[in-house]
């Protein structure tokens, strides 16, 4: 609903075809796209084109606009500009298509449901207006749960689920919804090691059959592990590409650079303080 | 049905008959619908928002009075007061709305301006609707407490319409009310409706109130949205669950109300539901089984209770073979009584008159305990951004949530502190 407001002329055609940067097999192409919380702008002129079958991380400084953007390919928060099509398509042809894991922090876990009523969540778009969940989506639910190492948790109360527990809950909401590229964000934010393995092994699987996933990341030690292409960004993209050519400390520093810039500055500030 | 409700009521020595069966069928609806659809007002938030609505109906239904009978037509009818009850009521919503988005003021200071400034203009209204020398506001002020006795039986019969037709759209829309209640931009970002669905709930709330005020008056109406559904809460952690045992809660309160009401003369229907449905609450507060105050006192003790066996294990492995009294590594008192309960129970330790000593099983036990709480303190010390999520008060189990190569890695740090520690002993 979004992104009709945003996008009153929206074309069936790409509109972005024709443009010799941008491809229209490409699972996410966004072009210009600025993002404003009040006046303040919180990504500035994003272009990104996402690689096929991949495992994508976004990494940057805290408030460098990782979730935003995300949050903006999904519509969620209102564009200023640009344009973001996926497979060549606007959003709302393609939703079913987009699994989403949003952050963990960004629910009540004291919500009366069970873990395997969250996950048969991400089959609402499939089940449709007022019917019940079938048999079938609980089995489907199920093994989604069994998929992220949670068979016999279905019917826990989700407040009683670890934090590593709930966010793999997340994850199998998402493989419920049965996507071809997903978005997630800070899914290993916090976890047990048992869910970080977990989680690893679901990307892995995801990218064998064909998808493509894109993870907000923070740790910057297990990129080069987990992901085969980053997205460095800094309220614009610093630079983008696979890991082995992007994920350099030049490409580093010039992302993290005024925070570095900053610990330099406090750092010979306390040295002076104690040569005085 | 009518017949057995008059029926339970003649029985209750009230005056009854079919006039009073169909207002309190019509009321028990409307108590049903209310705890339906105050499930989900609860858990969207959006209880708060119900008590300024409701409050924000007075000028409503004055005005709708007084224009009534400024034409000349009777100001005292529902179909005339429960329109105008709705426009200012809606009126207010909107008011907080634009208040939270245009301005600084967080929602619930706009709630309490909104709803007081809207109540007390509809005070004002009501002392001049009161120095008209035509104004017969008996019915007027039933609409502040709830006067069932008044109503007629048509005007029950639209409360139950009302009810019907709520408890109808909340099941028909169960899946997405939840969705978005639970998590708002997944359901967004699957393609629900998210403000489409705001809008049926605000509206579902905003018909249950209306209708209500008739029954409960609308100082207390909200209490019928609120409190079946924080009662349910108390007993269950499934949202179908919560939402039948609401409309069961919201329809015993209203029809202990209404027959409480209808045997004390002079009180009014609102509060005697209220006070039924805050009864029911307190059962369930006392009572509930995981979320009750009994069940938290008891699983409290129970911790403490193994928490202080653990201690005591520890303490009486310093002399494994030494029986000691009980006083020194027990508390006094029940939890102490307890904890001596379940090291008995497992066979940890003998008790000997007022000595207690380890069993073998009790010191192998011990020992195991002691590693495990020694693992966790080194873990926490040596992990200590991720450690404080992962801890267990019990130090049960340290491998069941820890990484395998960072449990052998700790224990063997502290292999290498004992055998320092040898050492040293043995220097000294």
């Amino acid at each position: 609903m979004n992104a009709s407001r945003i996008r009153p002329d929206a074309h069936p055609a790409s509109m972005l075809a024709g443009r010799p940067e941008h491809s229209a097999d490409s699972p996410l192409s966004v072009h210009a796209m600025t993002v404003a919380y009040q006046r303040k702008p919180v990504l500035w002129d994003v272009d990104y084109d996402a690689p096929r079958d991949a495992l994508v991380a976004i990494v940057g400084p805290n408030g460098a606009g990782k979730s935003t953007f995300i949050r903006a390919c999904l519509g969620l928060v209102p564009r200023v500009s640009g344009v973001v099509e996926f497979w060549g398509r606007p959003l709302r042809e393609v939703r079913r298509r987009i699994g989403y894991v949003p952050q963990r922090e960004a629910v009540d876990w004291d919500f009366p449901v069970s873990a395997l009523d969250v996950v048969c969540m991400g089959r609402y778009a499939r089940i449709g207006w007022m019917r019940p969940v079938s048999r079938a989506d609980r089995d489907a639910g199920a093994a989604c749960l069994d998929r992220v190492g949670l068979r016999g948790f279905e019917h826990r109360q989700i407040s009683q689920l670890s934090g590593g527990q709930q966010q793999r809950v997340f994850l199998a909401r998402a493989l419920a919804q049965e996507s071809d590229l997903y978005f997630m964000d800070e899914p290993f934010a916090g976890v047990d090691a048992a869910t970080e393995r977990a989680i690893v092994d679901v990307l892995r699987e995801l990218r064998a059959s064909g998808r493509t996933v894109i993870c907000v990341h923070h740790d910057l030690q297990t990129v080069p592990r987990y992901f085969d292409a980053v997205m460095l960004m800094n309220m614009r993209v610093v630079a983008s590409g696979p890991v082995g050519t992007v994920f350099t400390p030049e490409n580093l520093q010039r992302t993290y650079g005024g925070r570095l810039t900053l610990l330099a500055e406090a750092s010979e500030a306390v040295a002076r303080a104690e040569r005085g | 049905m009518m017949a057995v409700l008059a029926a339970i009521l003649d029985s209750f020595g009230g005056r009854a008959g079919h006039n009073t069966a169909v207002v309190l069928a019509g009321t028990m609806l409307l108590g049903v619908a209310a705890g339906v659809v105050g499930v989900f007002a609860m858990l969207r938030r959006r209880s708060l928002m119900a008590d300024a609505l409701s409050h924000a109906t007075l000028p409503g239904i004055c005005l709708a009075f007084l224009l009534a009978t400024a034409v000349g037509s009777d100001g005292r009818s529902l179909a005339v007061l429960l329109p105008g009850a709705a426009a200012t009521g809606v009126a207010g919503l909107l008011i907080v709305n634009w208040l939270t988005r245009a301005t600084r003021i967080s929602e619930d200071a706009a709630i309490g301006a909104v709803l007081s400034v809207f109540f007390g203009v509809g005070v004002v209204l009501l002392s001049v609707i009161q120095a008209l020398p035509t104004g017969n506001q008996g019915g007027l002020k039933g609409l502040l407490f709830g006067q069932t006795a008044t109503m007629h039986a048509a005007d029950a019969m639209l409360l139950g319409v009302v009810a019907i037709a709520s408890i109808i759209a909340v099941t028909l829309a169960f899946k997405q009310l939840g969705l978005v209640a639970f998590n708002d931009e997944f359901a967004s970002a699957i393609g629900v409706p998210v403000r489409a669905i705001d809008l049926l709930l605000m509206s579902l709330v905003v018909m249950v109130t209306v209708s209500g005020l008739v029954a409960v008056g609308l100082v207390l109406v909200v209490a019928m949205l609120i409190i079946p559904a924080a009662a349910a809460r108390l007993w269950t952690d499934r949202l179908r669950t919560m939402a039948v045992l609401a409309a069961v809660f919201g329809g015993t309160a209203s029809c202990l109300g209404v027959l409480a009401s209808s045997r004390l003369d002079r009180t009014p229907t609102g509060p005697s539901i209220v006070l039924a449905a805050g009864c029911i609450f307190l059962l369930g507060m006392i009572g509930a089984p995981r979320r009750g105050v009994v069940a938290g006192l008891g699983r409290q003790a129970l911790v403490a209770a193994r928490v202080h066996a653990d201690h005591a294990l520890r303490s009486l492995l310093a002399s494994p073979q030494d029986p000691r009294p009980i006083g020194v590594v027990l508390p006094p008192g029940l939890i102490g009584r307890l904890a001596r309960a379940r090291l008995r129970r497992l066979g940890l330790v003998r008790v000997n008159g007022s000595m207690i000593v380890l069993t073998p099983e009790g010191e192998a036990e011990a020992r195991l305990a002691e590693r495990r709480r020694r693992l966790w303190e080194r873990y926490l010390v040596t992990h200590a951004e991720v450690a404080p999520s992962h801890v267990d008060i019990s130090a049960d189990a340290i491998e069941h949530v820890v990484d395998p190569e960072i449990v052998a890695r700790l224990e063997a740090e502290l292999a290498a502190d004992d055998a320092r520690r040898v050492r040293g002993g043995a220097d000294a």
